[in-house]
């Protein structure tokens, strides 16, 4: 396999609570090629945003992170010190989050905001910072950009600082973007709007994306791969046509049952819902961790469970054997 | 902003207008002027020829129009008790106070601020183990006592500062120690409170995301949008500091307002009292207003809101 921008290896984020450690991302492992959308599913909870973070480096306070390997662009993120990370991030790698709302700064404008990590990262001056925030706002879909400069938070809705957090994302022209649910707390007619966004920006730009979204439709039509997660495993993964075509794990079955069709699956359809909640993630696991909700669950699956993959590099963690 | 600040100025010339009505009404409300005047023995007669002598038996509306006039001019009468007139006794004590409460709250906010930022970042360590510690022994210690330790150690043993009198800069340095240690634990209090809520802020994060250095995370998005509720508190701090301890000043011999203001209360030297409570109303207003348009150009969002 040819190298790829992003490859994560068993990556595991552990948080001590009271009852013991959570376990919230366990061996999970990923790449994304240059210019590739890799879509990242799941239930709440079963550690996509964690995922995303460990990546960045910006786990919460007391999470660790731990992974066999973690390399970006042929760099080990797992031993690079945080004065490099600090340097790659907002630069090369950029994030925008689940909060559009929250996640702005209250007390400075929009175009200072939008400034920072281009004047941080030596892009140049002022004058340039401005420019270059004014045609991203643009290219984001903000009208009368240059007067939003001057403006805070405060006064945008929603979609628009989630417009604003994607044009900051892109300041310095990063090569991978991770988007966690960048629509989730919107208005749901806003939501197909920035998705489209991201997927135009994304071809545009040649952006290296990994997306966390519950849209289906959006997944069918820009995924290049799916990584599908469960209780901080990445269940299966593989490029879009196989994952789709021929789910392998009975979680993806479950998630899947109006399988999306590129073209033909409308925007905004939800994951399949499965019975059952996610186990907790206090302790870690002996046996699949999906066997509590599972239908095809038999006594095999008290053991562990090793990964398989076929040739077409799609990856699953089941003991049944794929059906046709 | 501009607008803002139009609001609030004219909003404090409104509070500053009742306020002076109060201080005006408070001295005709404490008991009849006009027997206090004569003095105690003073026959009904006399009495009665100095309240027409002041004036003091027109409508209040009248004296009050009167006295605001005269005030605006720097007039707030005589005092019954020097010869001065009450402003030039003000203007004699005001400095002492301004003074020492400009380098208490200077010194409380060196010690809070830097303190309630470390002890946010190392929360539950050491560090804010120690700050709490310094928290309760500011706020546990009568501040006389403080004071009189300073005396001890700084002037007596050390021989550091004069510990007495309001001669020189030197000799304001302890009395300004006693003043800001005693304010200081409740600013840093809330300025850890702040940062810890700002700390989890999802912006914050957002920063970290850019790449930016700690320390600009720390002091450009965070210490900002925590700091506003302590610029509050340290206005009304201040306030209560211009307005004169009487306990610091008793101690360290400063001749201040605190201690004019005790010493004409215990005299009934009314004029002096209703000068001193209009000027330190005053302070209150204009510091309320500076504290208002300070938090506003910190956080824009408290522009729209008011
Ligand atoms: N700071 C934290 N402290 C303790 N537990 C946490 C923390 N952050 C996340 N978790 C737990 O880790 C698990 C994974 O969280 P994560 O936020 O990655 O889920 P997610 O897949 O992004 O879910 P969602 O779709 O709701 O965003 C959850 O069980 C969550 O409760
Ligand atoms: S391993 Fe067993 S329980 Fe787990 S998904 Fe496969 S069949 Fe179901
Ligand atoms: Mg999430």
């Amino acid at each position: 396999m040819r190298q790829a921008l992003l490859d994560v290896r068993r990556l595991s984020v552990r948080i001590p609570v009271e009852a013991g450690t959570l376990h919230a991302v366990r061996d999970a492992s990923l790449a994304i090629g240059r210019g590739e959308t890799l879509c990242v599913v799941g239930e709440s909870g079963c550690g996509k945003s964690l995922t995303s973070l460990a990546i960045m480096g910006l786990l919460p306070p007391g999470a660790v992170r731990s992974a066999e390997l973690l390399s970006f662009d042929g760099e080990d993120l797992l031993r690079a010190p945080r004065s490099r990370m600090r340097a790659l991030r907002g630069n090369r790698m950029a994030m925008i989050f689940q909060e559009p709302m929250t996640s702005l700064n209250p007390a400075w404008t929009i175009g200072e905001q939008l400034a920072e990590p281009f004047l941080h990262h030596g892009k140049g001056d002022r004058r340039q910072a401005r420019d270059r925030a004014v045609e991203l706002l643009e290219r984001v879909g903000i009208t009368a950009a240059a007067s939003r400069l001057v403006q805070y938070p405060h006064e945008l809705s929603g979609g628009l600082r989630q417009r604003v957090m994607i044009a900051m994302a892109l300041m310095c022209g990063p090569e991978l973007l991770l988007a966690d649910e960048p629509t989730t707390a919107l208005d749901v007619t806003i939501q197909a709007e920035i998705l489209r966004l991201l997927a135009r920006l994304q071809r545009e730009m040649g952006l290296a994306l990994l997306l966390v979204t519950h849209d289906l439709g959006v997944v069918a039509a820009v995924a290049t791969r799916v990584a599908v997660m469960y209780a901080g495993e990445v269940v299966e993964e593989g490029p879009a046509e196989a994952v789709f075509g021929a789910p392998r794990h009975p979680y993806t079955q479950g998630l899947l049952r109006c399988i999306p069709i590129p073209g033909e699956t409308p925007r905004g359809q939800p994951l399949g819902t499965i019975p059952g909640s996610v186990p907790s993630l206090v302790g870690g696991f002996e046996s699949c961790a999906f066997r509590d909700r599972c239908p095809h669950a038999r006594a095999a699956c008290a053991e562990p469970v090793a990964e398989r993959m076929d040739a077409a590099g799609h990856r699953w963690r089941c003991i049944l054997e794929p059906s046709g | 902003m501009l607008r803002f600040a139009l609001r609030r100025a004219l909003l404090a010339l409104a509070v500053g207008l009742a306020v002076s009505a109060i201080a005006f009404l408070l001295l005709r409300v404490s008991g009849d002027l006009a027997a206090a005047i004569a003095g105690e023995d003073a026959p009904a007669a006399e009495v009665e020829r100095i309240r027409a002598q002041f004036g003091l038996d027109r409508p209040l509306l009248v004296q009050y129009a009167e006295w605001l006039g005269r005030a605006l001019l720097g007039d707030l009468g005589r005092s019954l008790f020097y010869p001065q007139s009450v402003s030039a006794l003000i203007l004699d004590r005001l400095p002492n106070t301004a003074l020492l409460a400009t380098l208490g709250l200077l010194l409380a906010l060196l010690i809070s601020i830097p303190l309630g930022v470390a002890a946010a970042i190392g929360r539950n360590t050491w560090v804010d183990r120690l700050a709490l510690g310094l928290a309760v022994l500011g706020q546990a210690m009568p501040n006389f006592w403080f004071a009189l330790l300073l005396i001890i150690v700084f002037g007596l043993m050390l021989q550091w500062a004069p510990i007495s009198g309001s001669e020189g800069f030197a000799s304001f340095i302890l009395p300004a120690v006693a003043l800001g240690w005693f304010s200081a634990p409740v600013l840093m209090r809330l300025t850890r409170a702040g940062m810890v809520e700002v700390l989890s802020a999802d912006y914050i994060r957002t920063a970290h995301a850019k790449g930016l250095p700690v320390r600009t995370v720390l002091f450009k998005h965070a210490l900002r949008n925590a700091i506003v509720p302590v610029v509050a508190l340290a206005s009304v701090q201040f306030g209560n500091m211009l307005s004169g301890s009487v306990v610091i000043e008793t101690v360290f011999a400063l001749q201040g307002i605190g201690y004019l203001a005790w010493e004409s209360i215990s005299r009934r030297d009314f004029p002096v009292v209703q000068g001193i409570l209009l000027v330190v109303a005053l302070f209150y207003v204009v510091l309320t207003m500076v504290a208002d348009l300070l938090n506003a150009w910190l956080d824009p969002r408290i522009r729209r809101a008011a």
